[in-house]
């Protein structure tokens, strides 16, 4: 089962038990959610391509009770309807779902225009809005299950689908705490998304290698689980993170501004992993812009080893004090 | 095409005690805060005041009451207007007005949700009141609940593309329980509407994204208080209520001069000036 199909499929069945659940789509492929339309004609809407409209009117519905699910395409609500996700959803703590297809590079065949590279960072920095990424279709499906009752705005980052499975029901899925899928004492690898599978892949062939990683699984950006990623970077010399957005104040930057501000008594080595400062110009499939940019369990295990037997950089006579 | 070539002249229509009451209140608050929007709340006083007075349902000691109407200041910076009529109702102290733009106040310029009672949505950064109401609406008809919905934009807003979004939504799903008026009163912070982006044919704009539309004086309370009494102007529609209205109505010297758009650094004598025009 595909990631999008398994959201949309428990956006039917979450309204099948709770009237206040509303589905709005912008331009979607037609027949999407055929059978909600079906059985619940009152509660679904297809607004067309207008996105700060339809972000302002789900603002509006969630602040009459209702819980409005909202799915376009990723970047047409982080870019296009920024202000709105701000101001409308957020600052009203609106308790909106916004259903982000194609996060990432997904939509690599079509472009720069379609591709969602800078949705975490951007939206990382609007209070009161939770930003999950799941790694599999089950997560998916146990995060929507929550979504019924949890407050305020969510921003659900889609992944392409079809991906393996690599979540587990236990520990049970909470939004906002990180998992820890592997335990190792030599590196830490943090993840989110499908990310998460490379994590685990590389930390099986690091440890064929003779290394131990711990993998933790951040599917929740915000609001971060800073504890687990305090306590997981305090046991190990090597931290890599990886993502499939722009390292640039993504989930990277956000490791990096935890590491720094952690007053440790020894230096970590630290390396992101991510979409570097550019827009992409290459088409091909999501896993070849993958490939291209190094988003890949051989990069990883290449970083962790990497840094693992770097030595530390000394301080220049003249720099100190 | 000017200004003065439209139909419907409100420039010399004349304002009552509590009309010119009400502006010398705006006059205090701008003194106490020393600045605001004292323009574009002149505009409005007189649509708030018969939406206050006449024609919404609601209770100040219960601003939250589920049946009540909703009404949305969308073009926010018209919010001295909102808090002199919010005040009026009972919907918080008097004393908050003296408060406006203070820390200690929950009076800013521009208004804000859950920290004002009455105020239905945070608006400032303009095209956000219509979306929103148009869910407001939505939600409304899904409930069948008698409900209606206000949202007050201005004319400046409506270069806004969200505007247009919300209207044609408006349009499709036939919400005769939302009502747009608008504060037209032709003149933006940098120039005329007429210079910056001209809007007209206006109601015409609006009977084609699927309104019922009414024009009429923004300062006549009666042609208010017929027009909003009697919604929806079509069956099966939205309404749209274009108020041609003057900026800065009540004073000449400030009646559609840009320099009062944002007013800063008022001083004493401006103050006294304005009181005197405006019967104080």
């Amino acid at each position: 089962m595909i990631v999008r199909q398994t959201s949309l499929n428990m956006v039917y069945e979450l309204a099948k038990q709770d009237e206040r659940v509303v589905f709005i789509g912008s331009e979607l492929v037609a027949g999407t959610l055929k059978k909600f339309k079906q059985d619940m004609p009152d509660r679904f809407f297809m607004e067309g391509v207008s996105e700060a409209n339809i972000v302002g009117l789900a603002a509006g519905l969630a602040l009459e009770g209702k819980i409005p699910y909202v799915n376009t395409i990723a970047t047409f609500f982080a870019r296009r309807a920024y202000e709105q996700i701000v101001l409308d959803m957020c600052l009203h703590k609106a308790k909106v779902r916004l259903m982000a297809s194609g996060g990432g590079l997904v939509y690599a065949p079509l472009g720069p225009t379609h591709l969602a590279i800078e949705d975490i960072s951007v939206l990382r920095t609007i209070p009161n809005l939770t930003i999950v990424a799941p790694c599999d279709a089950d997560e998916m499906r146990r995060l929507m299950l929550l979504t019924l009752d949890y407050p305020g705005p969510i921003y659900i980052r889609l992944a392409k689908g079809g991906d393996p499975i690599i979540s587990r029901s236990d520990p049970p899925f909470q939004i906002g705490k990180a998992i820890l899928l592997r335990e190792g004492s030599d590196a830490l690898v943090i993840a989110t998304g499908i990310c998460s599978k490379l994590a685990m892949d590389a930390a099986t062939e690091l440890a064929s290698q003779g290394l131990e990683a711990s993998v933790l699984h951040v599917h929740t950006i915000k609001p971060l689980d800073t504890a687990a990623i305090d306590q997981g970077i305090q046991r190990v010399p090597v931290i890599v993170s990886i993502e499939e957005n722009v390292t640039i104040g993504g989930l990277g930057g956000a490791v990096a501004e935890i590491i720094a501000e952690a007053s440790l008594d020894r230096p970590k080595r630290f390396a992101r992993i991510g979409i570097p400062d550019v827009f992409p110009h290459q088409y091909g499939s999501q896993a070849s812009l993958m490939e291209a940019f190094q988003i890949t369990t051989q990069n990883l295990v290449d970083k962790v080893m990497k840094l693992s037997t770097q030595s530390y950089r000394s301080t220049p006579e003249s720099l100190r004090k | 095409m000017t200004v003065s070539s439209f139909p419907i002249s409100p420039r010399n229509t004349p304002l009552d005690e509590r009309s010119l009451s009400l502006r010398r209140t705006i006059v205090q608050m701008v003194q106490c805060a020393n600045r605001g929007h004292i323009g574009s709340a002149f505009s409005l006083v007189e649509i708030i005041r018969v939406l206050y007075d006449t024609i919404l349902r609601y209770d100040s000691r219960n601003p939250r009451w589920p049946e009540r109407d909703r009404c949305i200041l969308s073009k926010g910076h018209g919010c001295l207007a909102l808090y002199a009529l919010l005040a009026d109702k009972g919907f918080f102290p008097e004393q908050e007005l003296w408060k406006f733009c203070k820390s200690d106040g929950i009076l800013g310029g521009h208004p804000e949700y859950g920290k004002v009672p009455g105020v239905e949505a945070s608006t400032g950064s303009l095209g956000h009141g219509l979306p929103i109401g148009v869910g407001f609406a939505l939600s409304a008809q899904l409930d069948k609940a008698a409900h209606r919905i206000f949202v007050i934009i201005g004319d400046g807003e409506s270069n806004e593309g969200s505007v247009w979004e919300a209207a044609l939504c408006a349009g499709k799903h036939q919400l005769t329980n939302l009502t747009v008026i608008v504060d037209y009163n032709k003149q933006q912070s940098y120039d005329s509407t007429l210079v910056v982006q001209n809007l007209e044919p206006f109601a015409e704009k609006w009977r084609t994204f699927g309104f019922g539309v009414e024009e009429i004086d923004g300062h006549d309370l009666n042609a208010l208080r017929h027009t909003l009494s009697r919604l929806p102007i079509e069956d099966s529609k939205p309404s749209a209520v274009i108020c041609h209205t003057v900026k800065g109505k009540g004073v000449p010297e400030m009646e559609g001069n840009p320099l009062w758009h944002h007013k800063t650094k008022v001083s004493e004598e401006e103050v006294q000036n304005l009181l005197r025009h405006l019967g104080g």
